[in-house]
């Protein structure tokens, strides 16, 4: 943060919106997840919810929406992208699945039934 | 001999010293974060049965120390921008509340730790619980390295505020933004671990 004192008071009154908007967003997260939808639909309300939290409190408590450093923004950028591999890397444990039929048990039972019942 | 641009912006990076120091520390968080968070996600896929946090865990209480933990990330920004307008009073005021409402998250985290302890519900109990104690654990040693910090800050560190003014915002502003990642990372750690 950089400026004359206006401009500080005017981060200020932006501070105490934020903070506002992060004590709303918490009531909302808990509220979300009592909601009667699947477990998936659950995962991505609470993770979009916590996303918009931590892009408020990265852009206007840690200044990052006025950093103007090239420099900063390819370190984070890359860190960012080693983030998602490292987020991905789980996928990885269904690669030996990939291109191997999967039968499920008891999956040809009604044909196994019908083909008894066509030979009586 | 004095070290150059503990103040001034470095002409390679645009950063000072203090700045491009705690950016990069920071980053090597997020990816100490990030691999634990990788391997709640690898344990929750292979699971065959994952309990909903609930069952174990205190919701209102979590919600509470979320509270108190966003509070304490505004009272520090409030304390640095108080620095900003010269104001020391005021900045003593909110680095104050900023080392104690983190203490006041460790008391409730250390009752929650309590009640599961005396429940018998330690890491060895299911693998939920394992990843619940590690991250929340990891997180509060980052907490207590914050309040360690920001009580230096409040208390003799702030001597240099009369000698040094720039050098000392400077030392606060990067105070404030590991402040404000440990508060970052209990924004994703409360819904993962008490909500879904």
């Amino acid at each position: 943060m950089s400026g004359s004192a206006e401009e500080v008071r005017k981060h200020i009154a932006t501070y105490k919106k934020i903070a506002a908007a992060l004590g709303v967003g918490t009531i909302v997260t808990v509220l979300a997840s009592y909601l009667d939808v699947s477990v998936a639909i659950g995962i991505t309300i609470a993770l979009v919810i916590a996303t918009t939290k931590a892009s408020l409190v990265a852009n206007y408590f840690m200044h990052l929406g006025e950093e103007r450093s090239q420099w900063l923004m390819v370190s984070l950028g890359l860190t960012a992208v080693f983030w998602l591999v490292l987020m991905l890397v789980p996928l990885l444990t269904f690669s030996d699945h990939i291109g191997v039929a999967k039968t499920l048990p008891n999956a040809n039972a009604n044909a196994h039934e019908m083909a008894e019942g066509e030979e009586h | 001999m004095e070290i150059p641009y503990t103040v001034a912006e470095r002409p390679d990076t645009g950063l000072n010293n203090v700045k491009l120091g705690i950016w990069l520390f920071l980053a090597s968080e997020v990816m100490l974060f990030g691999g634990l968070f990788s391997t709640y996600i690898l344990l929750r896929v292979g699971a065959v049965e994952w309990p909903l946090g609930a069952e174990f865990l205190n919701i209102p209480i979590g919600t509470v120390n979320t509270v108190i933990l966003i509070a304490s990330s505004v009272t520090m920004v409030m304390a640095y921008a108080s620095l900003k307008l010269g104001d020391f009073a005021k900045y003593k005021t909110y680095m104050l509340a900023t080392v104690l409402l983190p203490v006041l998250f460790l008391c409730i985290k250390g009752y929650e730790y309590y009640e599961k302890v005396s429940h018998d519900h330690l890491p060895s109990h299911s693998t939920f619980l394992a990843i619940y104690w590690t991250m929340t654990a990891l997180h509060g040693l980052h907490i207590i390295g914050g309040i360690v910090v920001n009580g230096y800050f409040w208390g003799p560190g702030s001597k240099m505020w009369h000698t040094k003014p720039a050098m000392f915002e400077n030392r606060v502003e990067a105070a404030g933004l590991y402040w404000h990642f440990v508060d970052l990372v209990w924004i994703f750690l409360f819904p993962v671990l008490y909500l879904l």
